[in-house]
């Protein structure tokens, strides 16, 4: 790898703290209303697995996605609009957090019912294997979306026709507040989920961007080569509640603190400096890039119009 | 002109179809190998192969969101499932996927999908099998939904449906595949969004769609015995619902019937009844009637399900109370 790789991987995993603990502040200050559902502590995962992708790879995602836009490369200022309600923002002012596209980046979507993007991400897989193209479609999903019928049937559904696609699982240990092990049947592990399906599947450490970006690479290549579709469990952490509406009372101190040591953003600039790759300047001149890039992003949504009433009956019909 | 069953004309338009555009597929339930439930795609696999022809698991809303991805890919699936009655199943992928997809991404995403689908009682299939849940769907913003009552309407309705770069629910009464009819050798569409008169008539309005149409016709030729002329008109187009053309034939008629043969309560002929009364009850003679059908999970035997559902006795029954007609 690259050293402008790593940093780039960095800079991604940085662009997307800062983007949230802006979206944060502005939710408090009231410029982002509905919910909001930040992606911090999970930051190496949308960065790890998105930089083993093809720009033509598909990308289908839930609805905490931020992380995923910003690591497909979506414009911040597009995206921070977008939160704002504004005309300018990437779905127009109408998705909002939870519905954000880009298809032009084959970025499709930000879907808010639990599991339900799984189902359409196989299309996606579908559509390339019909028209005998090696692009890849990669679903991302939590724990939670684990006990949808529409994971289980797509696990199927992509084992039995091969489909060309990658099931993402980001197993942050709660579905909103509850806990894995009570909503689990062997009360822990993901481990076998895929295995009744026949998919192959591999564990990833979710903190360890090095390690997602792997393991993905992994995946990707056998899937891109035709073996039909893969499966990973990367298990991390959001630093959060579920919501900026839950205080998160479910969770007690040392359980968050002890993921807090873990948080990639911590520990991979550690290592690109003692391994040699990069220097804390080129760091600092990286952070100092990504906070005028934020500023300009809230600038530019805040100043962006809104919608034209006439938008309300826009784009319901092609 | 040639005389085809309707099952005939929406395999005339099914195989078009697959003939002219290479990205066409079909998906379902048993639509390969066994021909499809009710015998649509028979023989499709052995002609087109199984890339095209696809049987999926018994996952309707996993197929039914492959379609949907699938058509934001460019292809253009015709997903059939094998009662309407089993859209429920998918109903998250249908409304929330389907038909918001392309509003809530500011309008980059289309889905070119036919979602076709058996609909209706009277073949005493029971409480799960006998629904009617297009009326529930053409509530949605996003979805088209169509209903033909005859195989012309089928084939020209068809044909729009899949050249349209939206999802359109199109909803085939299940009592009608038999149905003959004429239709025209010629290339010909049917809009979506355009209602039929069917018969020009000055002295009452009879409005119907899908199965309830052959019924509407018969009731119109008992009022033609007692001299009464009623105007007959097919709604063909569920949304976008043709609300002009009802409202300029009542501003002539002065008199509604209208026919669901849907369960009654909260049918799309509730919102036409709306409709005409707030655009145009001045010209009213009377209340707007409605027959439809009963609003009971559907039963299994024949005695109770024919009294279930509408009728044509029923019909004249409500036009003589209502209209003294």
């Amino acid at each position: 790898m690259q050293k402008s790789e790593y940093l780039e991987l960095y800079r991604k995993m940085y662009l997307i703290r800062r983007f949230e603990e802006s979206c944060g502040e502005n939710y408090s200050r009231g410029l982002i209303r509905g919910f909001l559902h930040l992606y911090t502590g999970e930051e190496a995962i949308a960065v790890g697995s998105i930089s083993a992708l093809r720009e033509d790879d598909f990308i289908v995602t839930h609805y905490r996605d931020h992380g995923h836009a910003i690591a497909r490369g979506l414009d911040p200022s597009a995206l921070m609009a977008e939160l704002f309600g504004k005309k300018t923002g990437v779905s127009r002012g109408k998705g909002g957090s939870m519905h954000l596209f880009d298809a032009k980046k084959n970025f499709m979507g930000g879907h808010a019912i639990v599991g339900a993007q799984i189902p359409l991400a196989a299309g996606f897989a579908l559509a390339s294997q019909y028209r005998h193209q090696d692009t890849v479609t990669v679903v991302f999903f939590g724990d939670g979306a684990t006990n949808q019928g529409t994971f289980h049937e797509t696990m199927n559904l992509a084992s039995v026709w091969k489909l060309p696609i990658l099931f993402f699982l980001e197993n942050n240990f709660y579905g909103m507040g509850t806990r894995v092990e009570n909503i689990r049947s062997n009360g822990k592990s993901f481990s076998n989920l895929a295995d009744g399906y026949d998919i192959t599947s591999s564990q990833v450490d979710g903190m360890d961007v090095l390690a997602v970006k792997e393991t993905t690479e992994e995946a990707i290549k056998k899937i891109r080569q035709g073996q039909g579709p893969c499966f990973i469990e990367a298990t991390t952490f959001r630093f959060q509640g579920h919501s900026m509406a839950d205080p998160a009372k479910y969770r007690n101190e040392k359980e968050v603190e002890g993921w807090k040591q873990k948080d990639p953003l911590i520990t991979f600039p550690k290592y690109l400096i003692s391994e040699g790759i990069a220097t804390q300047s080129e760091m600092n001149s990286i952070i100092n890039d990504i906070d005028q890039i934020i500023d300009e992003a809230v600038r530019f949504a805040s100043e962006s119009p809104e919608p034209d009433l006439k938008e309300l009956n826009n784009d319901i019909y092609a | 002109m040639t005389e085809i069953t309707l099952r005939q004309s929406i395999q005339r338009g099914l195989i078009e179809a697959l003939d002219g555009d290479p990205d066409v597929f079909i998906m379902g339930e048993d639509v390969g190998a066994y021909g499809g439930a009710y015998a649509i795609t028979s023989g499709f696999l052995e002609k087109y192969g199984p890339e095209r022809i696809k049987d999926t698991p018994i996952s309707e809303a996993s197929f039914i969101g492959a379609g949907i991805g699938s058509a934001a890919s460019g292809l253009k699936p015709i997903v059939e499932l094998m009662s309407m009655s089993f859209a429920l199943v998918g109903f998250d992928q249908i409304v929330n996927m389907a038909a918001n997809i392309r509003y809530m991404s500011g309008g980059q995403i289309n889905v070119p999908m036919v979602i076709r689908a058996p609909t209706g009682a009277g073949m005493q299939l029971g409480a799960t099998h006998s629904q009617s849940f297009e009326t529930w769907l053409c509530e949605i913003p996003g979805l088209k939904v169509v209903a033909p009552s005859n195989p012309s309407d089928a084939l020209g309705l068809l044909r729009a449906s899949i050249k349209d770069p939206n999802p359109v629910i199109f909803a085939e009464s299940a009592g009608l595949y038999g149905l003959k009819g004429e239709v025209s050798d010629e290339y010909f569409e049917v809009e979506i969004g355009k209602a039929m008169i069917r018969k020009q008539g000055t002295d009452v309005t009879l409005v119907s769609y899908g199965h309830g149409m052959p019924m509407i016709e018969k009731a119109q030729e008992e009022l033609q015995k007692k001299d009464i002329d009623a105007e007959v008109i097919d709604l063909r187009s569920l949304n976008p619902l043709d609300l002009e053309t009802i409202i300029s034939s009542v501003q002539k008629t002065g008199r509604l019937l209208l026919l669901d043969t849907a369960r009654k309560t909260g049918g799309v002929m509730a919102e036409v009844a709306a409709s005409v009364q707030s655009e145009s009850g001045d010209y009213l003679d009377g209340p707007i009637i409605r027959v439809g059908s009963e609003d009971v999970p559907w039963p299994y035997s024949r005695k109770l399900e024919q009294h279930a559902m509408a009728s044509v006795p029923k019909i004249i029954k409500a036009l003589e109370i209502g209209y003294s007609l």
